[in-house]
């Protein structure tokens, strides 16, 4: 299926048309009151730089509002370009080719195929697991329903969606040999793009680039500025596969213990539009490399300033 | 091997109050640990103890079965012993309390373990590991030897998932990891030097060979 392919999303005629991308991340909670996962989409979009945003699906297997729900309302309401996160965790075949045909109908143009964390991991614990299929799976899937009109038996369907699909990469992967593999297949499966954990190191994501390149598909990394010190620790004591290079923690602690709270901020903006504006600088020279999945949760005010950096190249 | 665990003595006892010659059988086929005549023996002891304790007269026996799933070894060596006897406790796996309670309908038999899976003991130390959930499509030719439907928390056809790292699961069992099992199977095949069979795309399974009550017929 990676032979076919046509891009019906803004964020995949972009990529096609050889622009570099930045996507952005939604967290819908528990509850039916998506006005904060608005706002912040509101916010993103007003960047001018972000051209479609993620919406996350009962992430670490946490139960929220339906991701396919939010991604339309957040899509009506705002604009802004979704892309539905759809795990398999929760869903046999018949509920994943529903939805699809429900994202579809909805006018969402891409979807992220994602396996999902356990729910043992999740706040149901004792939920059954489904995973009829997993990500790998749901990506052929999905293209044999875009591409083919053709459900998982082969029943017709009619007049099937226009959709794009990408998967999940983890550029800090212990095995990245492994990893290259395990994306290789999800390359061969029709992932048309891939966004990428975390990546806090350059050198992370540049050997991963290097090594996923012959590939042939768009990836974005993805990158997360904290800010304040408490972010960067956090993802460097307990978030597997993410690595923070010592030098990034040692000057976000010295400049998180600055008395003043707005001297504070400032300097810690300016810290995190330098180093990833630099990042962002190196990562683009890489051919695989088509664009950056920003993860700024609540910290919207660094976006445009890194993107501008980077579009100035200065 | 058929890896079995104990039923609470409570529930025991509820099954076999109101029944005083209770016939305790082992197994000595494949349950693990070993259910046996000597187990029999001492589930036979700690059911009188504790009968006694809660004012419960219950007088038991302890035999054992060579191999409980086969109906006709069960009727031949059982059918002559069950005078008197009011209840039967098996300490088989569930298919042999089964078969017990089809071949001797007369007299009901409780299971004496909840059986949990198919399994091993990797080492000593009590620790069993399943290894087989009997998914009617084997693919352990093409995964090193390790079954990623048993093994993998997800059952996954095309893993690792992202909550693999280092070698561990992202699912815990007693607060400690379980390996990975794609980790495995990748280090496996990389050994074979048969890493194509690691890359290959696997498609979605027919998850129906796993939905019971499954049929086998005359095929051997």
């Amino acid at each position: 299926m990676r032979d076919k392919f046509t891009p019906f999303s803004e964020l995949m005629k972009k990529i096609a048309a050889g622009e570099f991308v930045y996507t952005g991340e939604l967290e819908p909670h528990k509850t039916t009151d998506i006005s904060e996962t608005i706002e912040w989409a509101r916010t993103l979009k007003a960047t001018g730089k972000i051209t479609a945003a993620n919406v996350t699906d009962n992430p670490q297997s946490t139960a929220c509002i339906s991701s396919l729900v939010a991604a339309y309302i957040v899509q009506r309401d705002t604009d802004l370009e979704t892309i539905y996160q759809l795990r398999t965790a929760d869903r046999n075949r018949l509920a994943l080719v529903s939805d699809v045909l429900g994202a579809g109908a909805l006018g969402l143009r891409n979807i992220l195929a994602l396996t999902g964390d356990h729910p043992m991991v999740g706040d149901n614990p004792e939920a059954k697991p489904v995973f009829d299929l997993d990500g790998t799976q749901l990506i052929a899937l999905i293209k044999q329903i875009v591409y083919e009109g053709k459900d998982p038996a082969g029943k017709d369907i009619a007049n099937p969606p226009k959709i794009n699909v990408g998967a999940a990469a983890q550029p800090g992967a212990d095995l990245l040999e492994m990893e290259i593999l395990k994306i290789a297949r999800k390359a061969d499966a029709g992932a048309e793009f891939f966004q990428t954990q975390v990546v806090f190191d350059v050198h992370v994501a540049l050997r991963f680039l290097d090594e996923a390149s012959n590939l042939g598909v768009p990836i974005l990394i993805g990158i997360f500025p904290p800010k304040n010190y408490g972010y960067a620790e956090y993802f460097s004591k307990f978030v597997p596969g993410v690595t923070v290079p010592d030098q990034f923690l040692a000057d976000l602690k010295k400049l998180s213990s600055i008395s003043d709270k707005a001297e504070r901020k400032r300097k810690i903006n300016e810290y995190n539009v330098d180093y990833f504006y630099k990042f962002i600088h190196e990562i683009r020279k890489k051919p695989a490399c088509k664009g950056c999945h920003i993860m700024a949760v609540g910290y919207p005010e660094v976006i445009e300033p890194i993107v501008e950096r980077v579009e100035k190249g200065a | 091997m058929i890896v079995v665990r104990p039923k609470p003595l409570d529930e025991l006892l509820g099954f076999l109050q109101g029944h005083k010659k209770i016939l305790i059988i082992g197994c000595d086929g494949c349950t693990t640990p070993p259910r046996g005549l000597r187990e029999a023996q001492t589930f036979a002891n700690l059911i009188e103890l504790a009968g006694k304790v809660k004012g419960l007269a219950i007088s038991p026996k302890a035999a054992t079965l060579p191999k409980t799933c086969d109906s006709h070894i069960v009727y031949s060596t059982m059918a002559n012993q069950l005078a008197n006897v009011e209840a039967m406790l098996s300490l088989a796996c569930g298919i042999g309390v089964q078969v017990l309670n089809e071949v001797f309908p007369g007299v009901q038999t409780y299971p004496g373990n909840d059986t949990i899976f198919n399994g091993m003991q990797e080492k000593e130390g009590g620790i069993f590991d399943e290894r087989c959930r009997a998914c009617g499509s084997c693919i352990l030719g093409e995964t090193g030897g390790i079954c990623p439907i048993a093994r993998c928390a997800k059952s996954l056809l095309n893993g690792p998932c992202g909550g693999c790292f280092e070698g561990k699961c992202e699912v815990t069992f007693n607060r400690e990891k379980h390996d990975c099992a794609w980790y495995l199977i990748y280090n496996r095949l990389k050994e074979l030097g048969r890493l194509e069979d690691f890359r290959k795309f696997r498609l979605v399974r027919n998850w129906n060979l796993l939905v019971g009550p499954r049929k086998q017929v005359g095929v051997y």
